[in-house]
């Protein structure tokens, strides 16, 4: 047995150690677990993370009309279109994005429980959330990323948020191109014996149903009415997946859920050679598709993040719009904030074109700017690495080949992903299993379509050579 | 000669690219599992040493001395006319709205 698998076998383990949480007791039945009991089960009602939050000074950011940013898209709606556009300053939270709500309680939870310090395997915003906590909680901190290729090229966003995390007094392990990240991560768990701050955690789940619920909140209180959308960027599904839950928890059942994600088709997540072609390390369709169609694939025996239990649609952006949106968002409202943060915004500024003028769409987040994370120093770094930049169609960018910048703002569109195939996708892995009744009714709930729907699909699957 | 307690940034591959996963692409396969990190040096030594350091987290740590010092350089990037350009698109295409 190589070292690697030595590790890799003792992972259940391992996990159980670094949570103190048996999944075991949520399991029912074959691929059927009870999701709502592991979300509620966990010693935290709602309004104990509300309380934790704002302790940590996390959470009640400003919900901010953006008139200028509507103005905009309504010069390219026809008459009576244009929804109006609202954006959650996510940034003004503690470490400069939504992830501090996540980490909140996720560390809180670690201090409770006895554990002298916290892990997170995070290339992304979430890192500086979890050391920022760490700092205030006094917990020791090390934060594992996925960095720099085989050329030891780092990709500058991550350089930037390694900084953040060190800043708060965090350790970072940089890391290599590959999925092996994970083992070295359990090597870390195993070693120190530190919690598992997971993303993927009800507690990284749990602490983002408060940004829904303070729209809701302040959404009917302002304009008497709950928004028509909600548009969540979407990469490991936490993000929308805790927003929506805090909406309908409020009683925004009727809002309209979408994720919306940077196209990167056709570059390999796990590619040394396409890991520097990217201009965004987050917020794309490399995490944003499997994570949906496949939740479980996350660092923790079952993910508190599962997207097509909540989205209703889901819609991707190109590169050049999301940097083109970016700028508009400094130019017209003055908020220099990060691009990655920015894809729902341009998603929201083409959908808003197609809804009347009298709905609300609220783009659910903001992210912190900075050197290595700023729109100019990606685009800059992209033309570094050759991809060539243009302006025309941005719907025919070619990730990793080029970025294409609109020409205008009607030329920024979104491109909708068929929801049914997201969910064929998602069933595909169980390929020719017959379910039982119980595992019927957790599908249902998992991917929102009735058992006559899902086994349809299943039949066309079973009868698929591929 | 490199002083003991300084702080480095040191690199240790954690997975030969023989041992690493099934499931990689052919490029990522090819090239070994590598990490890096900072911490102060444990006792004197030269760049490019096998040396071990204390971490942040105080952890004890062996792998290859590769810099000294280090330090960030990252930055917003070099002037791009592109962006100059996506400035002027956004401004002229709301020069209209804001005289109304």
């Amino acid at each position: 047995m190589t070292d690697y698998d030595k590790v890799m076998s003792k992972k259940l383990d391992i996990m159980k150690k670094s949570l103190k949480l048996d999944y075991q007791k949520f399991e029912l039945e074959g691929i059927a677990f009870d999701y709502e009991k592991m979300m509620t089960d966990q010693g935290y009602d709602f309004s104990d993370v509300r309380r934790i939050q704002l302790e940590n000074n996390v959470g009640n950011t400003p919900l901010i009309e953006l008139k200028n940013i509507t103005a905009y898209a309504r010069k390219f709606a026809k008459e009576g279109y244009g929804a109006r556009i609202f954006l959650k300053d996510e940034a003004q939270n503690l470490s400069g994005s939504f992830k501090a709500r996540r980490a909140a309680i996720s560390v809180y939870h670690a201090k409770k429980l006895g554990y002298k310090g916290v892990v997170a395997a995070t290339s992304g915003n979430y890192g500086a959330a979890v050391a920022a906590m760490a700092a205030r909680l006094g917990l020791k901190c090390i934060i594992v990323q996925e960095c720099f290729d085989s050329n030891e090229k780092n990709q500058p966003e991550i350089i930037e948020k390694a900084r953040r995390c060190e800043a708060y007094g965090a350790e970072v392990v940089q890391l290599s191109v590959g999925p092996e990240l994970f083992y070295e991560f359990l090597n870390i768990l195993e070693s120190t014996h530190y919690f598992n701050a997971s993303l993927y955690s009800p507690y990284g789940v749990m602490g983002i149903e408060t940004l829904g619920y303070e729209i809701a909140e302040e959404l009917l209180k302002k304009e008497g009415k709950y928004p028509e959308v909600v548009i969540a960027t979407n990469a490991g599904g936490g993000n929308l997946t805790g927003t929506a839950r805090g909406l309908k928890y409020h009683g925004a059942k009727t809002t309209q859920i979408i994720g919306a994600s940077v196209d990167l088709s056709g570059l390999h997540m796990a590619s040394d050679k396409d890991f520097n072609l990217k201009s965004f390390t987050t917020g794309h369709t490399g995490f944003g598709i499997p994570f949906a169609t496949f939740p479980d694939r996350s660092d923790v025996p079952r993910s508190a993040a599962r997207p097509l239990r909540y989205m209703d649609e889901y819609v991707l952006v190109n590169q050049g719009s999301v940097f083109f949106m970016t700028e508009a968002l400094s130019l017209l409202e003055g908020m220099e904030r990060g691009p990655a943060g920015n894809t729902s915004l341009a998603a929201a500024f083409s959908i808003a074109q197609t809804l009347p003028k009298d709905h609300i769409i609220v783009v659910q987040e903001s992210e912190y700017t900075g050197a290595g994370k700023h729109f100019n120093a990606q685009i800059s770094f992209a033309k570094q690495q050759g991809i060539k930049l243009k302006f025309g169609n941005p719907l025919e960018e070619i990730p990793g080949t080029n970025l294409i910048f609109p020409n205008s703002g009607k030329d920024v569109k979104h491109k909708k992903l068929n929801m049914m195939d997201l969910k064929k996708s998602y069933l595909k892995r169980y390929k020719d299993h017959i379910f039982s009744n119980l595992e019927l009714k957790y599908l249902e709930a998992e991917i929102r379509l009735d058992q006559k729907d899902i086994l349809r699909l299943m039949e066309e699957i079973n009868e698929s050579t591929s | 000669m490199i002083k003991k307690n300084t702080y480095v940034l040191i690199k240790k591959i954690i997975l030969d690219h023989e041992d690493r996963t099934a499931h990689l692409p052919d490029d990522t396969k090819r090239v070994d599992y590598v990490m890096k990190i900072k911490g102060l040096l444990t006792h004197d030594a030269n760049l490019n040493d096998e040396v071990t350091i204390l971490s942040d987290t105080h952890r004890l740590i062996k792998g290859k001395l590769i810099e000294v010092n280090p330090s960030y350089t990252h930055s917003y990037g070099e002037h791009l006319d592109e962006v100059l350009k996506m400035k002027s698109i956004i401004l002229s295409e709301m020069e209209d709205l804001n005289h109304d």
